[in-house]
């Protein structure tokens, strides 16, 4: 993990153009640097290699038809068990050519595939259509028996299969169109039609029993086979347009009965024949698709990693003679030699002729941050980063945080069984890491848990911890060394007798008595208090102490650890002028309060606890300055507050004025001139053996190459800039102290109503399930269980649980780190194939 | 035969865990109500008249202590059902995935 982030140096790569692709290649693989843009002008069109990218981007497209058809088929998509490495260029051409064939064949047998389902359709219309105007035909041809009927409205004359040849003599010609609508249309057709051919036509329909799919639009709906008997020409055409409007599909209407047959006979055998291809293309086309589909994978990471390499080729740039290319990188100082290996690995690969090599270089710039963690710790740190990305070299909070954040949690949290809960859960993510890690969790919660599942088996570990401390498991307290409080006592010394107990609700255990208290209980709070009706009332003092205990320890820590800071970065005037006076004005004040808290529980006991006296009153008094009238806590209590007093108050000015006129003097004083420039040589001579220091003061000059120029001029020392930041950082600190002091009371606010939310959910659920006296009460107690445990762990567990856990955070952020963090680094993102995100799973297609 | 599943894999994991802490919870609380605790008076369904009636005291309190830990006991026994079944169902879920695929 690291106190500070890793030491970084900017290097110059010199990549033969044979082998730069396979050199890059290598460094994607192990995940060393990050790549500069050595191009930042030029657009994204105008660069190197924008060809390649086009062809990978080809090959992206194709693949994410060929990953949509596979998916639609329901075929499974297999991982590949080694991932590959990105092909050679000449292999490139392979994978595309492959990829283009494979489109290709797939477009045509889809093409083909649409159209044998629209023949099949068509057809299966049409052997509707037949089957149910001959019942029509069937059905008029009993009126056939009577005979023609001449009548004058030749439009009300039912027609019959022989009855045309009558109308024949009328000279009349009787047409016949018939086909297929969607019933949702008939009502509206059939009004049309007796609107526009004013009563020339007949129309008869009836519904197919089966729902056909309408291959346009892709849905199912009913239809309606109709069929029309019209008289004249124009009348025909007028019909004939209708059903055009109408979207009507239009067949052929057989003239006689036998044509009728033939016709069907010929259709079944079409229909059969034609269900068969289309049952052997899909199962072709299911064929393809698998072969497909084994190497889908592995050509999807091949196109990935290329589309990666040529991306970061264009961040380079060509040298002169045009046979090399240049790359900038930043790169950790303990991976140089990795990096080394990895050129050479790379240059092997490409067959070059002249090895590629690396050359450091220095650097003004302010390297990215690397904190390197392991599986454990990477939880933690992405909690700290949250916040802000630590500065260069900057000491990092995160090894602290893997201890005081749990803890912290658990003070919020203390319950036994509540952490008991949640350390098993965590342990059931951890132990079956390997097969959720595996399994791509497509649910963004639940990836967040899961990552955080270290974490929160810390926080369960720590919660049984403080739920032993206050005794608390699921709001009851154990017993486990026996209770130091005895009621019997009371009675043998003829305190309380029978009768006390029948004429009082409440009786006080007084601990003056001997044998009531036996001293205090082995660890934690004594399980007799979850008895006591002034259970709160104890609790609260001790846990509000507890809490601006732990505060201001945690805070005094921040203060400590700016120290390191300071030393690191050759700012020893900072100890004197900002550390020391920060810590003197906490400890006085606060770290006094710490000391009256501590005096308080070890000097009184129950015998004088009546004239214990109140350390607010005093910590007020001392503030006013105040105090002869209430008795000192120990002799001599007056001179020493006053003495820490004034030290506090002496604090205040040292860190508002001290920062500031040390600058100035340092930029305008006389003699430290020698000393400034000898110090600047070091600094400068430094800098450029060691380019990875920088200097974090504002003022100081920077020369390096001339470490001897006159320091007498600098570039800028603004001092009210100075003055105004250092003014504005003392009060943040001052009043920061006090309310930062008081904002670590949250411990106790959030302990305290955890215990309450616990104990209110035991008392209106739990009891009622155990108090039930009657036969039947013990089957009520299984459903009144279940309830309770869907409660514990909504509210109490993920509630309380998510509640703390951000309050902890808070703590963490604000109060401890704004004492010595700054957190506005860059973090350090290397090039990585396995970090790249990759656009099918963004869709969702694999 | 008709199916035997009636809930889904996430239903049958929940209802596994859920019996698996009622029978650890609710021994427990039976064990603890035998034990006479004095922590969980206030879980025991006694009166004003028990205390007063008592012939032999605190002997009817602690009948009732037993009581309650025997209700304990017998809803911890429903529990270990409840998670026999919910076994079978994660079983059976596992079973129809395999035939699925």
């Amino acid at each position: 993990m690291g106190f500070r982030s890793e030491e970084m140096c900017l290097a110059q790569l010199f990549l033969q153009s044979g082998s730069a692709y396979d050199c890059i290649s290598e460094l994607g693989e192990m995940g060393l640097v990050e790549f500069r843009d050595l191009n930042p002008s030029v657009s994204s069109f105008q660069r190197r290699f924008v060809s390649e990218i086009k062809r990978c981007e080809e090959m992206e497209r194709i693949l994410g038809y060929l990953l949509r058809e596979i998916k639609k088929a329901n075929i499974a998509v297999p991982e590949a068990e080694v991932l590959p490495a990105a092909p050679a260029p000449k292999n490139v051409l392979e994978i595309m050519e492959q990829l283009q064939r494979l489109e290709v064949e797939l477009s045509e047998v889809a093409k083909n595939k649409e159209k044998l389902q629209r023949n099949l359709l068509e057809l299966t219309e049409y052997t509707h259509m037949l089957r149910i105007t001959r019942t029509f035909m069937h059905s008029r041809s009993r009126h056939e028996a009577l005979g023609p009927q001449y009548e004058e409205f030749p439009s009300l004359d039912t027609e019959s299969v022989t009855g045309c040849t009558s109308m024949q003599r009328l000279g009349a010609k009787l047409g016949f169109i018939s086909g297929l609508i969607q019933r949702v249309k008939v009502e509206a057709f059939e009004r049309m039609l007796w609107r526009v051919c004013k009563g020339y036509t007949i129309l008869s329909y009836a519904e197919v029993d089966e729902s056909l799919a309408d291959l346009d639009t892709g849905e199912i709906n009913k239809n309606v086979v109709f069929l029309i008997s019209f008289w004249g020409d124009q009348i025909g055409q007028k019909v004939q347009k209708i059903c055009d409007c109408y979207h009507c599909h239009l067949y052929p209407h057989p003239e006689t009965d036998e044509e009728r047959a033939d016709i069907m006979d010929s259709l079944r055998t079409r229909i059969q024949d034609l269900q068969n291809v289309l049952r052997r293309t899909e199962d072709y086309l299911k064929q393809v698709l698998h072969k497909a589909s084994e190497s889908a994978h592995s050509w999807m990471l091949q196109v990935k990693k290329m589309k990666a390499i040529y991306h970061i080729l264009n961040l380079c740039s060509f040298d002169v003679t045009n046979k090399c290319l240049i790359a900038e990188v930043w790169c950790p100082v303990s991976d140089l030699t990795n990096l080394r290996r990895a050129l050479e690995e790379g240059s092997r690969k490409g067959d070059a002729t002249v090895p590629s090599f690396v050359n450091r270089i220095p650097s003004n710039d302010t390297p990215p941050t690397l904190l390197r963690s392991n599986k454990f710790t990477s939880g933690f740190q992405s909690i700290v980063e949250a916040y802000g990305v630590g500065d260069y070299r900057e000491a990092s909070p995160a090894p602290y945080t893997l201890i005081t954040f749990p803890f912290l949690f658990a003070v919020m949290f203390g319950d036994l069984g509540h952490g008991a809960v949640m350390t098993l859960c965590a342990l059931w993510m951890v132990l079956t890491e390997k097969h959720h890690a595996r399994r791509r969790p497509g649910n963004e919660i639940w990836k967040t848990f899961f990552d955080g599942r270290y974490i929160m088996l810390m926080m369960g570990l720590f919660s049984i911890y403080t739920g032993l401390i206050y005794n608390d498991c699921f709001s009851k307290s154990l017993n486990i060394f026996g209770s130091s409080w005895s009621v019997k006592a009371m009675f043998t010394e003829r305190q309380w007798s029978n009768e006390t107990l029948q004429t009082n609700a409440l009786l006080t255990l007084d601990p003056n008595i001997s044998a009531v208290f036996s001293g205090p209980y082995p660890l934690g709070i004594d399980p007799i208090w979850n008895m006591a009706v002034n259970r709160l009332a104890f609790l609260n003092s001790y846990k509000m102490k507890m809490s601006v205990i732990i505060g201001v320890i945690h805070m005094s820590f921040g203060v400590v650890l700016s120290v390191f800071n300071y030393i690191h970065f050759r700012q020893k005037f900072k100890i004197y002028l900002l550390f020391l006076p920060e810590l003197l004005f906490l400890l006085c004040l606060f770290g006094y309060l710490v000391f009256m808290i501590f005096y308080k529980w070890l000097a009184f006991s129950a015998r004088d606890s009546r004239l214990a006296p109140s350390i607010l009153i005093h910590f007020i008094n001392m503030f006013l300055m105040q105090g002869n009238d209430t008795t000192p806590l120990y002799p001599g209590q007056m001179g020493l507050q006053v003495f820490l007093m004034v030290v506090a108050l002496l604090s205040v000015p040292v860190m508002l004025l001290g920062k500031p006129l040390y600058l100035y003097w340092l930029h305008h004083g006389g003699k430290s001139l020698r000393v400034h420039r000898v110090c600047l040589f070091f600094c400068g001579y430094e800098r450029v053996r060691r380019v990875s220091e920088e200097d974090l003061s504002p003022s100081i000059v920077h020369d390096e190459e001339d470490g001897l120029s006159d320091s007498g001029g600098p570039q800028e020392f603004d001092f009210g800039d100075v003055f105004l930041h250092q003014a504005i950082h003392t009060i943040e600190f001052c009043l920061g102290c006090i309310s930062n002091t008081a904002s670590y009371l949250r411990l106790w606010a959030l302990s305290l109503a955890h215990a309450q939310l616990s104990e209110v959910l035991w008392a209106m659920v739990m009891r009622l399930g155990l108090r039930m006296s009657s036969k039947l009460g013990v089957l009520l107690l299984v459903p009144v269980f279940g309830v309770f445990a869907v409660l514990t762990v909504s509210i109490l567990l993920v509630m309380e649980g998510l509640s703390a856990f951000l309050h902890a955070l808070r703590l963490h952020w604000v109060e401890f780190q704004n004492k010595f963090y700054s957190g506005t680094g860059v973090k350090f993102a290397p090039f990585d194939f396995s970090l790249l995100p990759s656009v099918f799973e963004q869709d969702g297609l694999l | 035969m008709p199916s035997l599943l009636f809930c889904g894999p996430k239903l049958a994991a929940c209802g596994i865990v859920l019996s698996i802490w009622g029978v650890i919870m609710l021994t427990m609380l039976g064990i603890f109500f035998s034990a006479k605790s004095a922590v969980l008076i206030e879980d025991v369904p006694f009166t004003e008249e028990d205390i007063r009636n008592d012939k032999n005291p605190p002997q009817t309190v602690y009948g009732l202590y037993n009581q309650v830990g025997i209700n304990c006991f017998i809803a911890a026994a429903i529990y270990v059902g409840v998670g026999a079944v919910s076994l079978c169902q994660v079983r059976l879920n596992k079973r129809q995935e395999y035939m699925v695929t």
